[in-house]
């Protein structure tokens, strides 16, 4: 595929890796905040072939496994009622929540659909007008403007039997929640390529000063990857921490401006919780009140949601990047990704899961660059 | 009536199994799906239901019977639910014929007979009905299989998804002809007989919410004339699969698992067409968990090798096989790919179904 | 939450008041919702997301980038270490 398997050359990843090789000479740690980038390092195995100086920390950037187990179980309650017709993104179906999932209120006879873009849940609406459509839209802000154009459309499509769940989480407040906990180790950021196309890259300028971290605009796959991380490996080695883009393919200072419009539009910020981590402040976007008539909050009471994590589950101390997801007890035993207690086992790219999938030999294969 | 209230209950409580379905009391769709979850419905659920009565029972395999003359026949069986009924390059009855002829013909076996049971959901137009019959009677033809008797029933509207189909076939094992997963060696060269990810691609996009263009089509096809081509090459093949629902990762796992062995293979040596590459891309999903109908997957003692490979690609079906890994004695029941990095990483079953996804 | 893969625009066309395409991803085809790219034209490249455009793809940046790529490889074989290429574009 043009423009993707260029940046899969071997020949020119083994370059970059040695020019990370070359230019670190002490030990670093740098955090991606994006589970699109931690499933990319894990699945090539760049955290296997990177030079043991550079230590790359998972951070919560799996929105998935981020979403409150409140959100979780209030979608569960709503799939199961008798006209809904609920539909999601594939990442959410195995999603445990307090009792439950998705697959499982599906298989008690729900309505549930995977859909490929929010659009295809409006058209559904429009298709089927007895029913009550709702979407659960959860993501960062890379998915937050198609969102948005879901619920613009179905109001001016005149619909009244869709409604959206809305979960959405930003990534500047989830940073600077990380570098003000005290047990924070990391020294430099990957940031999420594809929220920079959306949000562009200034919001990062204040957080960089402030805490004096380099933020490398990242690409996904492995050259894109290996670049991020050499930038931020040399500006840490001469004591910068600026804002550097490495994606400039698909990003710009200023941002998708027709997206950030509607976003302005349709959601408002507002406290969020984070699974496994806590609440951080105006972390999340919610439906603005002009578009309360699609908010699936409010169209749906679900009573009383008594949530309930597993105990010993460590998802959180891995989300922040404080445990390693081979250091938990339970990884490998009682957590699995057939049988997962936190989300971070259940997302493709949720640290535990992409641990589980790609790595559990002991010992391990031998490895070598291209 | 009385006998079903006496049955007893499969005891959940009792199993020895170290992990019991304890997270399900109802089958989810993933239990289809070929997956870990169909594997562990078969072995926690069906098995020790079944009692002794399944002590002899192949689960995964065409199963051998020895007659008192020393004639060996293989038998097996599949059912076919799939949806759209008629997808790019074929439709239901091709599968459900070439399915079983498939299923026998990796036990080395040759097919010699098929049987055909129909579950029709009132109101299916006699048009469809007939053109997944016809397709039937091509394919058997085509696979030099005959299609002996059958049965159908017809259910309530709402309750059938059109037509589902199983097919159960008898076959005749060569002399001498011994495939089995438990064959699996070290040292054992692994061949893939084509291009992957086909199928599975052809079918998803016409599913519903997520419909793309494409013009890949299905690669049903069937396989037995290709594998007495490798048999007549090399009598002694130790195993052979058909990488169906749950890719080709599925299908090496098991025999990995099987055999308890290692399997480490290429990344960059998986013949996998462009647009099954790109809509994978997409869709966030891995092509060596994508279906195939029309291919299998062989081990090999490296001696024979080139002669098996060589008989492959001089037919039709098999015209761009090619060698893919091996089997080692490291990290045995485990199968490692090694990427086009260096790097190496595991490969697993999909859990279930095939959900595309976003992240 | 960042699956969004390169593709080609093929045809534009309007849908219910929105202006949608056809993308190709290496020879698989997808409607896309063009809404928040209105610049692109056919024959552009985007990235999609969710069914979404949400960039047009800077192909000679691309380019620049994977030359850039190339060239650090040569310095190293020139044995130019410290090759000082450090900023990017912001």
């Amino acid at each position: 595929m043009k423009y993707l398997d260029e940046f899969n050359d071997p020949a020119l990843a083994r370059s970059l890796f040695e020019q990370i090789d070359a230019a670190a000479t002490k030990p670093w740690a740098i955090m991606e905040v994006c589970g699109g980038q931690t499933h990319s390092i894990i699945r090539n195995g760049i955290d296997q072939l990177l030079t043991d100086r550079v230590e790359l920390i998972h951070g919560p950037g799996c929105p998935v496994c981020v979403t409150p187990l409140e959100m979780i179980d209030r979608a569960l309650a709503i799939a199961a009622r008798p006209n809904v017709l609920f539909t999601s993104f594939g990442d959410m179906l195995r999603v445990p929540g307090s009792r439950e999932d998705l697959f499982s209120v599906k298989a008690k006879g729900g309505d549930v659909r995977v859909v490929y873009s929010p659009l295809d849940a409006v058209n559904l609406a429009q298709e089927h007008p007895d029913k009550d459509v709702v979407f659960f839209g959860v993501g960062f802000e890379t998915t937050a403007p198609a969102n948005a154009m879901a619920v613009f459309q179905a109001r001016e499509r005149g619909l009244h039997n869709f409604s959206m769940l809305v979960s959405h989480v930003l990534v500047p407040p989830a940073i600077e929640a990380l570098m003000t906990s005290p047990t924070s180790r990391v020294q430099g950021f990957l940031a999420a390529g594809h929220v920079c196309t959306v949000m562009g890259t200034r919001q990062y300028e204040p957080l960089a000063q402030q805490y004096r971290v380099p933020i490398v605009v990242t690409g996904f796959e492995p050259l894109d990857v290996l670049d991020g991380i050499r930038r931020c490996v040399l500006q840490l080695e001469a004591g910068r921490a600026e804002v550097e883009n490495a994606y400039p393919r698909a990003v710009r200072a200023e941002g998708n401006l027709p997206a950030q419009e509607m976003l302005a539009r349709v959601f408002e910020t507002c406290d969020r919780q984070w699974r496994g981590i806590g609440m951080i402040p105006a972390s999340g976007w919610r439906l603005a009140p002009e578009f309360a008539a699609f908010d699936a909050e409010r169209r749906f009471d679900v009573g009383e949601l008594t949530v309930c994590e597993p105990e010993r589950c460590r998802a959180g101390d891995v989300l922040q990047g404080v445990l390693k997801p081979d250091q938990c007890e339970c990884f490998g035993k009682e957590c699995t990704p057939r049988t997962p207690m936190g989300a971070t086992m259940v997302s493709s790219e949720g640290a535990c899961a992409a641990y589980f999938q790609y790595r559990r030999l002991d010992p391990p294969v031998a490895v070598h660059r291209g | 009536m009385a006998e079903a209230l006496t049955t007893p209950a499969v005891d959940v409580e009792g199993w020895s199994c170290p992990l019991p379905l304890r997270h399900q009391d109802r089958i989810v769709m993933g239990h289809g799906g070929g997956g870990q979850l169909s594997a562990e419905l078969v072995q926690h659920l069906f098995l020790p239901a079944f009692g002794v009565a399944a002590r002899t029972a192949t689960p995964t395999d065409a199963h051998v019977l020895t007659l008192g003359n020393g004639v060996r026949l293989a038998f097996s069986t599949d059912t076919y639910v799939v949806r759209p009924l008629f997808f790019p390059g074929g439709n239901i009855g091709e599968l459900a014929v070439y399915g079983t002829v498939n299923d026998l013909a990796m036990s080395g076996a040759q097919p010699l007979a098929l049987s055909t049971g129909f579950v029709l959901e009132e109101g299916l137009e006699m048009d469809v009905l007939g053109r997944i019959a016809t397709s039937m009677g091509a394919a058997a033809l085509n696979a030099g299989v005959q299609l002996v008797t059958g049965d159908t029933k017809v259910v309530e509207h709402g309750h059938g998804d059109g037509v589902y189909i199983n097919t159960a076939g008898i076959g005749l094992l060569p002399e001498g002809v011994d495939i089995r997963p438990e064959r699996a060696r070290p040292g054992d060269v692994v061949i893939v007989s084509g291009e992957i990810g086909l199928h599975g691609i052809a079918v998803l996009s016409l599913r519903e919410g997520l419909e793309f263009g494409t013009e890949l089509r299905s690669d049903t096809a069937p396989l037995n004339h290709l594998v007495a081509a490798m048999l007549a090459a090399c009598a002694d093949i130790h195993v052979l699969r058909d990488p169906t629902r749950g890719g080709l990762a599925a299908s090496l796992c098991e025999i990995a698992e099987t055999a308890q062995v290692g399997i480490e293979y290429d990344e960059r040596s998986l013949p996998v067409p462009e647009a099954v590459r790109a809509a994978c891309g997409f869709l966030g999903l891995d092509p060596i968990h994508v279906a195939n109908e029309g291919k299998l997957v062989a081990f090999v003692a490296p001696d024979h090798a080139d002669a098996v490979l060589a008989a492959m690609t001089a037919t039709e079906v098999g015209s761009r096989a090619t060698v893919i890994g091996r089997v080692v004695e490291e990290h045995a029941g485990v199968v490692v790919a090694r990427t086009g990095l260096g790097s190496t990483r595991i490969v697993d079953r999909p859990l279930g179904e095939q959900l595309p996804r976003i992240c | 939450m960042c699956l969004g893969v390169p593709g080609k625009v093929l045809e534009i066309r309007s849908e219910q008041g929105t202006r949608m395409a056809t993308v190709d991803f290496g020879g698989v085809t997808k409607t896309v919702c063009l809404a928040y790219v209105p610049e692109v034209q056919v024959g552009d490249y985007t990235i999609v997301h969710a069914g979404f455009a949400i960039t047009q793809l800077d192909e000679a940046s691309a380019l620049e980038t994977l030359q850039m790529f190339t060239d650090l490889g040569v310095l190293d074989e020139l044995g130019g270490a410290d090759d000082g290429v450090t900023g990017g574009a912001t």
